[in-house]
């Protein structure tokens, strides 16, 4: 598993990184079971900064509710949702792509927030000050090349 | 997902990822010896989503646990002491104390913090103590309101929690607190913010779950005010459910405002049959 890991990195560190249109979070196309086909950026994510966008508080902050043991330097590992070891193993690419930009798509009602999503919120506030935010004025919590990188990171999690 | 997965999966965890204890623990709460507090107790039937209804202290780690089984250890009876005096001190054109007319505390006063929030007759309106003290503080001692959660205000509401330590929280939710405690009910199940995140979704669904460093309680309030060893201080109702809606990354409602008001109805209503248990210690 940790093998996999580091190929999966080599290779993303080798891919072309030109910069191509990113796909708007009100136009990701999701299929009936929330899948997303198509990279959000059209190009692949890097594995690398998606574990560090994963495990990082001020950005995904994913690991306060998921434990990954791939990651067991990371402190404070929650588990408000499933352990994400294997998860590859469970679903596809493009499935997770739609869980992490939209998990409401994939599961009704989950308490896991929309990461690629812009509107339909009841009293958004500005980050973390309590104060209201204008709604033209709301951006994704995570952007674009943040959820590539989150989805390459979280595809090399198998456990064969 | 329902909490008897949750719970299942949340102890796989615990012993993979050596996380500490992930429900509730089964520890009993004696203060000073001798005042006996309920911590668990079957849910009011009012309570849609709950079978059992914890205190917060079950979830917090022996040492801050200890802090409250007796008045020396406990830093929140240090702003008792000082309410203790303001008590006894003249203040405002009317030259008045609270003792002036409520006489001693422990006896006056024994009871009251069980039943409040409590819709007052006369003002025609559903009231926190936190209001009630301040319309003394207004109208019959002639002296300025204090700020909703600031220091003497909080202290106040110690002092008069910590005479009614042991006896049921049995809040009234119906009659003319009906249609406030809807109210509250409703912002309590809304999922608010950017995270779309309702109290119901920490406190009813994932409770004992961690989210990141913090054990998940029920969030209950019999317990306040509560001494945070975070920041030292006496922290009032008001001033929580501020820092739980910012933490969905809402607009908060105001400290006092009437929102606040409604969900503090529900919310202590939640907690019917659990003991009066301020001032607690929680991190
Ligand atoms: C507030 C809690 C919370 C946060 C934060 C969160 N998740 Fe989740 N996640 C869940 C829950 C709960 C589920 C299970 C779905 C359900 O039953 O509601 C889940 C499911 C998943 C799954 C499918 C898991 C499986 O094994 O089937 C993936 C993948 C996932 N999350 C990735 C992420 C990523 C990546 C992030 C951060 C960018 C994240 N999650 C942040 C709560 C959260
Ligand atoms: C994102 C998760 C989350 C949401 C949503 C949330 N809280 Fe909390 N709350 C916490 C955490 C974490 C704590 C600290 C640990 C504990 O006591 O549960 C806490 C503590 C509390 C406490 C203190 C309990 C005690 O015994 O000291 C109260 C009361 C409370 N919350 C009420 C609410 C109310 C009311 C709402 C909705 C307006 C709410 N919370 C929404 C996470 C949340």
């Amino acid at each position: 598993m940790k093998r996999a890991f580091h190929a999966a990195l080599a290779a993303c560190i080798l891919a072309p990184s030109a910069q191509a249109e990113s796909v708007a979070p009100g136009d990701v196309s999701y299929d009936e079971a929330g899948a997303v086909a198509a990279s959000l950026t059209g190009q692949p994510g890097n594995a690398e900064e998606g574990a560090k966008v994963f495990s990082t508080k001020s950005v995904g902050n994913c690991v306060s509710c998921h434990e990954v043991t791939a990651l067991a330097d990371v402190p404070f590992q929650g588990n408000v949702g499933p352990s994400l070891d294997g998860v590859a193993d469970r679903w596809t690419e493009h499935e997770i792509r739609g869980i992490v930009a939209d998990a409401k798509k994939t599961y009704d009602g989950t308490v896991m927030p929309s990461f690629y999503k812009v509107s339909g919120f009841i009293r958004p506030g500005k980050a973390y000050t309590g104060k209201a935010i204008p709604a033209e004025e709301i951006t994704p919590l995570l952007s674009a090349q943040q959820i590539e990188d989150v989805v390459a990171f979280l595809v090399t999690l198998k456990d064969e | 997902m329902n909490f008897k997965a949750m719970t299942a999966l949340a102890g796989a965890l615990a012993l993979s990822a050596g996380l500490a204890n992930a429900d509730a623990d089964e520890d009993t709460l004696t203060i000073n010896g001798e005042i006996e507090i309920v911590t668990r107790t079957a849910a009011p039937d009012h309570v849609d989503g709950l079978s059992e209804v914890i205190s917060g202290w079950h979830f917090r780690a022996d040492e801050t646990q200890a802090l409250e089984m007796d008045d020396f250890d406990n830093p929140g009876m240090l702003g008792v002491e000082a309410a203790m005096e303001v008590w006894e001190t003249a203040e405002g054109s009317e030259g008045k104390a609270c003792a002036d007319c409520h006489e001693s505390v422990e006896e006056t006063m024994k009871g009251v913090r069980a039943v409040y929030p409590k819709y007052n007759e006369a003002a025609g309106e559903v009231q926190t103590l936190e209001m009630v003290i301040n319309d003394c503080r207004t109208e019959r001692m002639g002296a300025e309101a204090w700020n909703y959660t600031g220091a003497d205000i909080t202290n106040m509401v110690a002092l008069i929690s910590s005479v009614s330590r042991g006896m049921p929280v049995n809040v009234a939710i119906d009659g003319p607190a009906a249609e406030m405690w809807e109210q509250g009910k409703e912002l309590y199940y809304t999922r608010t913010g950017q995270l779309e995140l309702s109290c119901a979704n920490c406190h009813e669904d994932n409770y004992g779950n961690m989210i990141r460093a913090d054990h998940l309680s029920q969030g209950q309030i019999n317990g306040f005010p509560t001494y945070r060893l975070k920041n030292a201080k006496l922290n009032s109702v008001h001033a929580r459910f501020k820092g739980c809606v910012r933490d969905t990354r809402a607009e908060t409602y105001a400290p006092g405002s009437p929102e606040f008001v409604a969900l503090e109805l529900y919310v202590a209503s939640r907690g019917n049959g659990l003991s009066v248990e301020g001032p607690s210690v929680r991190n």
